[in-house]
């Protein structure tokens, strides 16, 4: 016996709308039954997982502090993945722009200026560029492999930074926590309400994201991504280069993640520490696939991850579930997303035995 | 197989009032067609008419809205391609679907039982190809043969399960007349054999010659049944599109300007281990003159074509020169700058992206040409979506492009219609040279002579055009000079007036005259 993948003649145009809310609701079942078989109560949890983390408006800005970083990594992606290049290391690009980003605030505190701040993004966001980077000269020069590539150069950059701030760059005041000094107020990303923690991060996620959607609906660099992405030949033949398209995506999606990471860095961390980030890096391409790989789409699942994260830290004080549950979530909600999306395009065949006539269903 | 026919008076196969509707839409309307054992059976019609629709319902690659397929006397529903094949149905897709990656033993493996080792695949189908005239190396990759050697992986895969009945879907438009000769051969072979062959064509004179009876289709409905041998040429192209096809004309003495295109010992290394070499090629075009480049399906043609365009520039930028500039290291834009058009062979994934819009697929060839009506913004770059989707509709009208709907994406046009929108998209700039490979391939006989006609057309008004093409009458109808294409060599040019078949089909096999260049002959 075995299964077989067969093409739809067409695809159902209702289901591909339907799609990312099916995938939510399954995982939202599987969830249940996964509460459920932990002996709690699933409504319950449930309840203490996606709603009541949106009742208090403090935890509506944890929202947008998390949904940020997503919203920005995920938006940067979408241009990569719809270009057929497949940046996997957002993660290294978030963290060695968080590094670079903050060369100023640990290496010169004495400098109070308000230039500090734009230029520690404008670093942050080169760092990440230029550790994309590494990938898409890889790949044009000697055509390796960029998933495994920017994949790897994740924990190359995890273990920077960990080398940084337990050498180098140690507070020497510190009491020997693996950790910079505080940044001076100068370096820090300023609130963006009165109400609560939430910083300007969003705002740039929200600029970055009608940015790249009116680049990919509008402007001539958006079709020569989509040209490229779908046939590399016509892309060729429209005069476009799809090695220079590498770069392009890497360097852009990098530049995003960079300015995602020195932007948690400064406004909810204030100084590095081993580990910066619950993985936004990864999750973004949840966020990415979830949205449609359409910016305004990754706006929207860019919430609804960051409320994973937000409900798993609840959940664990309310119901007394490890956070863990948090990447099951998420986990659940990328199959479903793909194996919706799979679904649409093709029906599952079982065969049993070696029918002969089976064994041809290509047409 | 050798069943012997012991039941003439069953059809092989039978179809009854068959109809497909696509929305309200019928592409096929109560279709008759009977196909005895041992017969070669036309299906005639233009594109659009309704042939495709009809054979992908017998092959189950798509559903009748009602009717019944009768296969040797017993009603069938043909549920897929791999129960049709079971049935002993065959088909040779005009579009073939081969996995690039993969050899040609290993592409005809996925369409065989998995138990079969892959080593007697390749012996079988390298026996089968010799037998039948179709050489193949079966430890090939795809990627890098011809499309006429890609058809031939079609239809020794479809010989290689046995069939009773073969359908052909324009097999001859990628062939020369000697492959077609043989191919021809195969084919009485099968009838031989007892095995019937649907044959799908709109070459009038090939149905004559090989066919026993033909079906004729027209706007989705059977418009004759007849006997092709007792029909002309111009009484079946009535039937087929309801009124005389009409002729190209080629005005016999232009006045021939200044050189357009000039090409001197043009030597390009090849990309990949299977590429052609190009050795030595030299060509000139002058306004005014459409120079024809013939030859045998990957025989350097899709090299020539990437180095004129420029999509793979060439090292030595006076190698090539357009209207008097060395061009040789400019890209495919800098070279639509100074006024050159380009129509490569593929339509799908080449000069067209199959599921963007017509207006994008414009915007695809003169982003950068039409810079100034296509886009806004300076350095944004913004694209002009109105002003792009008036002039594809405006270019649909000029060459009565038959579409569904304003902007339908590519992949829903049929081929003819497809290439007439492609070449319309160079026309409607009016180049000063044009360039275009294989421009009738796969094309329905109305689309082909108004294609044909629209280049001689762009010459007389002064242009230089290139056609490399592999279809001989194509070849004699546009041609002002003739040069042949051999193992990345080019021959001198002819007068197209002065060239036989037979000269050029020995120039084809790389028979170059030892007076020209000094060159010795290298037949295979």
């Amino acid at each position: 016996m075995r299964i077989e993948l067969e093409k739809r003649a067409s695809a159902s145009s209702l289901f591909q709308i339907v799609s990312p809310l099916l995938a939510l609701a399954l995982t939202l079942l599987f969830g249940a039954l996964m509460f459920w078989m932990l002996g709690k109560n699933p409504g319950h949890a449930l309840y203490a997982f996606f709603i009541e983390p949106l009742l208090e408006v403090w935890s509506l800005h944890e929202l947008a502090i998390k949904a940020a970083p997503l919203i920005l990594i995920a938006v940067g992606l979408s241009v990569c993945y719809r270009s057929n290049n497949w940046n996997i290391g957002a993660e290294g690009q978030f963290t060695i722009g968080a590094i670079v980003g903050s060369i100023l605030p640990v290496l010169v505190p004495q400098w109070h200026s308000p230039m500090v701040l734009p230029l520690m993004l404008i670093m942050g966001a080169i760092g990440g560029a230029l550790f994309a980077a590494i990938p898409a000269l890889l790949k044009t020069r000697f055509n390796t492999n960029e998933i495994l590539v920017s994949l790897m150069l994740v924990y190359i950059a995890q273990l920077f930074l960990d080398w940084l701030v337990r050498g180098p760059w140690r507070d020497p005041k510190g009491f020997n926590f693996p950790q910079t000094i505080s940044f001076a107020k100068e370096a820090v990303l300023p609130e963006l309400l009165e109400s609560g923690r939430a910083h300007w991060a969003i705002v740039f996620a929200l600029v970055a994201a009608v940015g790249v959607w009116f680049m990919m609906r509008y402007m001539l660099k958006g079709f020569e991504v989509t040209v490229l992405g779908r046939s590399e030949r016509a892309g060729r033949f429209a005069g476009f280069s799809s090695r220079r398209m590498v770069w392009f995506s890497m360097m852009l999606s990098g530049a995003f993640a960079g300015l995602a990471g020195i932007s948690e860095v400064s406004g909810s961390i204030n100084h590095l520490q081993p580990s910066i980030s619950p993985g936004y890096g990864f999750t973004a391409i949840i966020v990415a696939f979830l949205g449609r790989l359409n910016p305004l789409g990754i706006i929207v699942s860019g919430f609804i991850l960051a409320l994973t994260y937000l409900g798993g830290e609840a959940a664990q004080l309310s119901i007394g579930v490890s956070d863990k549950v948090t990447r099951v979530f998420q986990g659940l909600l990328l199959f479903f997303v793909l194996s919706c999306d799979t679904l649409i395009l093709y029906r599952i065949r079982i065969i049993f035995g070696s029918d002969r006539a089976a064994a041809e269903g290509r047409s | 197989m050798t069943e012997t026919i012991d039941k003439e008076a069953v059809p092989l196969l039978q179809v009854r009032g068959l109809t497909k509707y696509f929305g309200s839409f019928a592409a096929n309307n109560a279709i008759d067609l009977t196909i005895a054992p041992g017969e070669i059976h036309a299906l005639l019609g233009e594109n659009g008419a309704g042939k495709s629709t009809l054979v992908k319902m017998l092959f189950g690659v798509l559903q009748p809205s009602a009717g019944e397929i009768v296969w040797t006397g017993k009603p069938q529903t043909v549920t897929s391609p791999g129960h049709a094949r079971s049935l002993g149905i065959g088909m040779v897709f005009q579009h073939f679907s081969l996995f690039e990656a993969l050899t040609v033993a290993e592409n005809i493996a996925l369409s065989l039982d998995p138990k079969i080792p892959l080593t007697k695949i390749a012996e079988e189908a390298a026996a089968l190809s010799r037998a039948y005239g179709l050489p193949l190396d079966p430890s090939s990759h795809v990627a890098d043969l011809s499309v006429g050697e890609r058809q031939r992986i079609e239809i020794v895969r479809a010989l290689l399960q046995n069939p009773k009945l073969i359908i052909l879907d324009e097999p001859t438009s990628v062939l020369t007349p000697q492959e077609a000769d043989k191919l021809f051969e195969t084919l009485f072979k099968l009838k031989a054999e007892g095995r019937s062959v649907l044959y799908i064509s709109h070459r009038l004179e090939e149905v004559q010659r090989i066919c026993d009876r033909a079906t004729v289709l027209r706007h989705g409905k059977v418009t004759g049944a007849c006997d092709p041998r007792q029909e002309t040429p111009a009484s079946l192209a009535r039937m087929m599109v309801g009124s005389e096809v009409a002729a190209v004309h080629r005005a016999d003495a232009n006045a021939l300007g200044a050189t357009l295109v000039d090409v001197r010992r043009l030597n390009v290394p090849a990309r990949t281990p299977f590429a052609v070499t190009l050795k030595d090629v030299s060509l000139r075009v002058r306004a005014g003159e459409v120079l024809a480049i013939a030859g045998v399906a990957g025989n350097g043609q899709g090299e020539l074509f990437d180095a004129l365009s420029g999509e793979y520039p060439v090292a030595d930028a006076e190698t090539i020169r357009m209207r008097d500039k060395p061009v040789g290291r400019l890209g495919i834009n800098g070279r639509r700058m100074l006024g050159a058009g380009f129509v490569p062979e593929e339509r799908h994934g080449h000069a067209a992206v199959s599921d963007m819009s017509l207006s994008d697929n414009l915007l695809l060839s003169r982003s950068q040409s039409d810079r100034t009506a296509f886009l806004a913004g300076g350095f944004a770059s913004v694209i002009r979506h109105d002003t792009i989707r008036s002039a594809a509709k405006r270019i649909c009208d000029m060459m009565d492009v038959r579409k569904s709907g304003d902007d339908p994406a590519a992949a829903s046009l049929s081929g003819g219609n497809l290439q007439k929108f492609i070449i319309g998209r160079e026309l409607d700039r009016q180049p000063s040279i044009l360039i275009v490979n294989q421009p009738t391939w796969g094309v329905d006989a109305g689309a082909a002579s108004r294609i044909r006609q629209a280049l001689i057309d762009l010459a007389r008004s002064g242009s230089a055009v290139v056609v490399i093409s592999q279809d001989l009458d194509e070849i004699f109808e546009v041609a002002t000079n003739i040069a042949v294409i051999s193992e990345g060599r080019l021959s001198q040019p002819f007068p197209a007036g002065e060239l036989t078949l037979e000269k050029i089909g020995l120039l084809m096999g790389g028979i170059h005259d030892s007076t020209h260049g000094g060159e010795t002959a290298h037949a295979h």
